[in-house]
């Protein structure tokens, strides 16, 4: 439904190179309509949207459905590799695509602060909607809200996946067991030290790209395996180390990791060195870790390597008993440490 | 990744370890403080003790610019955000760093004091440049590795004429804490020290030559060692060597950045920009002669505690917090009551667990395995 050039029937066209969000935009009059009209159906098109009302009416769908939400505030909007409209979408199909389900609609909530520029917001909303076909997921129904100056960063939004999860499939942090292996898709920490890179002004360049991607894919091939998985995650905030923390938790295990087994890449590594980060603690949003019976490790890595996502999958780490939990490391130096838990936000050190 | 590898090589590591095995007189009990925190970083990172015979025993000493910050000084920092409404420049790790009240510069900030997160003490000046309604304040703290940049920066404002940037001023010294460690009366407890791993990138500054007064004055070798694990695992080689034959002497394995006299023009421009401070309260070690440093009466006009009425006060550790004996190396941190219950890096009661670097924290977050 492309939308008019210079007229709509709403009056004269959105100012989409100068125009600025303002607080007539959320306020459920003309403005509000035009906005959704020329911005948001245009890029979000789809069957379900275009019905209008204010919930999307669905097919049903037989069996179980795994239902998940994700609320996205990241700075700056734009970053390598992906900008928070992708990230939007690929961040709430990973949450689905990890617990077994194959994704199958969005909803999308938009807050925005008055004097947000609409370019922007257009390029936005245009990614969202492209990670979105991509992924074979529409946006069926949305929102939006406006803040007054001041109370917002520019844009949050907030999405909502469902999904439908196949017979047979129960991957839970609950479910790691003794022996299991722990595999990893790929490479560790490039989203969060993309988003550092270009939020910090740190005066120095690096390729370093955000891994944002949307993970079903990957998961299905992995399933398609035939490997019995046990648990699923994605390790965003806070990284591996504090997504295996919560699997070991919530499973009552201990994990050990071979450090030299951690597929990192090497412009992460550096610049993780240069601010005293670890990468163990870094976002990803494109990779995820699956712990497996020790008997389809092989066929599970395999799986993984032979699609473009798991190219650098690795087997990084065996689960063990431990009344403890603790989350170790056989370090590349031949010693042992514990991995643990985040302690706030991973600040930079000083010497 | 190149330069860096080749120092945290297992194999390498590994052979190291055999020569320290070999070395080690199997009737005697090697004690060494590796002053600097980053060195404590580096054997938890790495699990270095491991590596380790049983009879050579790493204690870990003061050398961590944010656990020997005392209370008052963070409160000072806190103080100027809120009450003065200032803007507050600091490195990363201070922000989390417990002061009074339940506070810390990060909890300040919640609570709408302007408080930011720098990089450099150049970041904090262009702040300034950039906020000339506003004033700014660059909370300075560090040993001789991070005092130059701050030179720099205060010389950078008076060339300016920037009326609104001042810098709380709380650079600390290393050889005159390694003074206090080994004149730390015995009624205090502790081990004897039998020589230190000498600091890295504070060396890089000062030279080799400003610890010798450890060989000379109180016998005790001194190796000066850079932050890889393999440096660390050399010098505590060396350390063995000469303790065996009876030698006191300040050996450099860091060759590679260290000379005897270090970086002369650092030197002079901290010699301009700053002069010592007869006293200073450090965490866990207590008041310390002349082992800080504040602006030269030249730079007097830059230094907050002069432009603000934040005058120092200072706040008493908790009293179960075994802080003072572990870094004098008489307790280790699971022997404190407190380690690991009230007193855990989320929730740090004393120095010592507040960053990664200090001796608690480090054996919380990397080590505590062994303890279970």
């Amino acid at each position: 439904m492309p939308a008019p050039k210079n007229r709509s029937s709403l009056g004269r066209a959105l100012d989409l190179k100068q125009g600025r969000i303002d607080l007539a935009h959320g306020s459920g009059g003309r403005a509000m309509a035009q906005l959704i009209e020329e911005l948001f159906a245009r890029h979000l098109d789809n069957p379900f949207l275009a019905q209008g009302d204010d919930g999307a009416v669905l097919p049903g769908a037989d069996g179980r459905l795994v239902m998940a939400t994700d609320s996205h505030v990241i700075s700056p909007l734009f970053f390598p590799g992906g900008d928070i409209g992708s990230l939007s979408v690929h961040g709430t199909l990973n949450d689905l695509a990890v617990m077994g389900a194959r994704p199958l609609w969005l909803s999308a909530a938009f807050i925005l602060e008055e004097g947000f520029p609409l370019a922007d917001l257009a390029r936005i909303v245009e990614s969202m909607g492209e990670a979105g076909r991509a992924a074979g997921v529409p946006i069926v129904t949305g929102d939006t809200k406006v803040v007054e100056r001041g109370k917002g960063d520019g844009v949050f939004i907030t999405t909502t996946g469902v999904g439908s999860l196949p017979p047979g499939r129960d991957v839970s942090g609950r479910h790691a067991r003794p022996g299991d292996v722990v595999l990893v898709s790929g490479t560790l920490g490039d989203h969060g030290m993309a988003i550092m890179v270009a939020r910090e002004n740190l005066g120095f360049e690096t390729p370093i790209v955000s891994d944002s991607a949307a993970l079903h894919g990957l998961t299905e091939a992995l399933f398609a395996s035939g490997a019995r998985v046990h648990t699923l995650r994605d390790p965003t905030r806070g990284g591996l180390a504090t997504t295996l923390n919560e699997i070991a938790r919530q499973s009552g295990v201990g994990i050990v990791l071979d450090e030299a087994a951690l597929p990192i890449n090497p412009a992460v590594a550096a610049a993780c060195e240069f601010l005293g980060l670890d990468p163990l603690y870094v976002a990803n949003e494109g990779k995820l870790v699956a712990i497996v019976a020790p008997d389809d490790a092989d066929a599970a890595l395999a799986a993984l390597r032979a699609h473009p996502l798991g190219a650098r999958a690795a087997r990084i780490g065996t689960v063990q008993a431990d009344t403890h939990r603790f989350v170790q490391m056989t370090t590349t130096l031949g010693g042992r440490r514990i991995v643990d838990w985040l302690n706030g936000d991973p600040l930079p050190r000083i010497c | 990744m190149k330069y860096i590898d080749e120092f945290r090589d297992g194999a390498l590591a590994r052979k190291l370890g055999a020569d320290i095995a070999r070395a080690a007189d199997p009737g005697r009990r090697y004690h060494f403080m590796e002053f600097c925190g980053g060195h404590t970083h580096a054997i938890s990172r790495y699990g270095v003790a491991d590596l380790l015979p049983a009879n050579v025993r790493m204690i870990h000493g003061p050398g961590c610019p944010v656990c020997v910050l005392p209370i008052g000084r963070v409160d000072q920092a806190i103080r100027l955000a809120l009450d003065h409404g200032v803007m507050l420049c600091t490195y990363g790790d201070c922000l989390r760093v417990p002061a009074s009240d339940g506070l810390s510069l990060l909890k300040a900030r919640a609570r709408g004091a302007d408080v930011r997160m720098v990089y450099s003490s150049a970041d904090a000046v262009a702040l300034a440049r950039q906020h000339p309604d506003r004033q700014v304040v660059f909370f300075a703290i560090g040993f001789e590795t991070t005092t130059p940049p701050t030179a720099v920066a205060i010389r950078e404002a008076a060339a300016l004429g920037l009326g609104n940037f001042s810098v709380l001023c709380c650079h600390v010294l290393t050889p005159p804490a390694m003074t206090a460690i080994l004149e730390a009366p015995a009624s205090a407890g502790g081990v004897p020290l039998d020589g230190f791993v000498g600091p890295a990138h504070v060396s890089t500054i000062i030279g080799s030559a400003p610890y010798a007064f450890c060989a000379e004055r109180y016998g005790k070798p001194v190796v000066i060692a850079g932050f890889e694990p393999l440096d660390v695992m050399q010098a505590i080689l060396m350390l063995i060597r000469q303790t065996n034959e009876g030698r006191a002497e300040v050996e450099n394995e860091f060759v590679r950045a260290v000379s005897h006299e270090g970086n002369r023009k650092a030197q002079a421009l901290v010699a301009e920009v700053f002069t010592r401070r007869p006293d200073f309260e450090w965490r866990g070690l207590g008041t310390i002669p002349d082992s800080a440093l504040s602006l030269a009466p030249a730079y007097q006009a830059f230094d907050a505690e002069a432009r603000f009425p934040v005058a120092y006060r200072s706040v008493a550790d908790h009293k179960a917090c075994e802080c003072g004996a572990i870094l004098r190396g008489v307790k280790r941190p699971q022997e404190c009551r407190i380690f690991g219950t009230a007193c855990t890096p989320e929730n740090p009661v004393g120095s010592c667990m507040v960053s990664s670097e200090g001796a608690c924290a480090a054996h919380y977050t990397y080590g505590r395995y062994k303890d279970a």
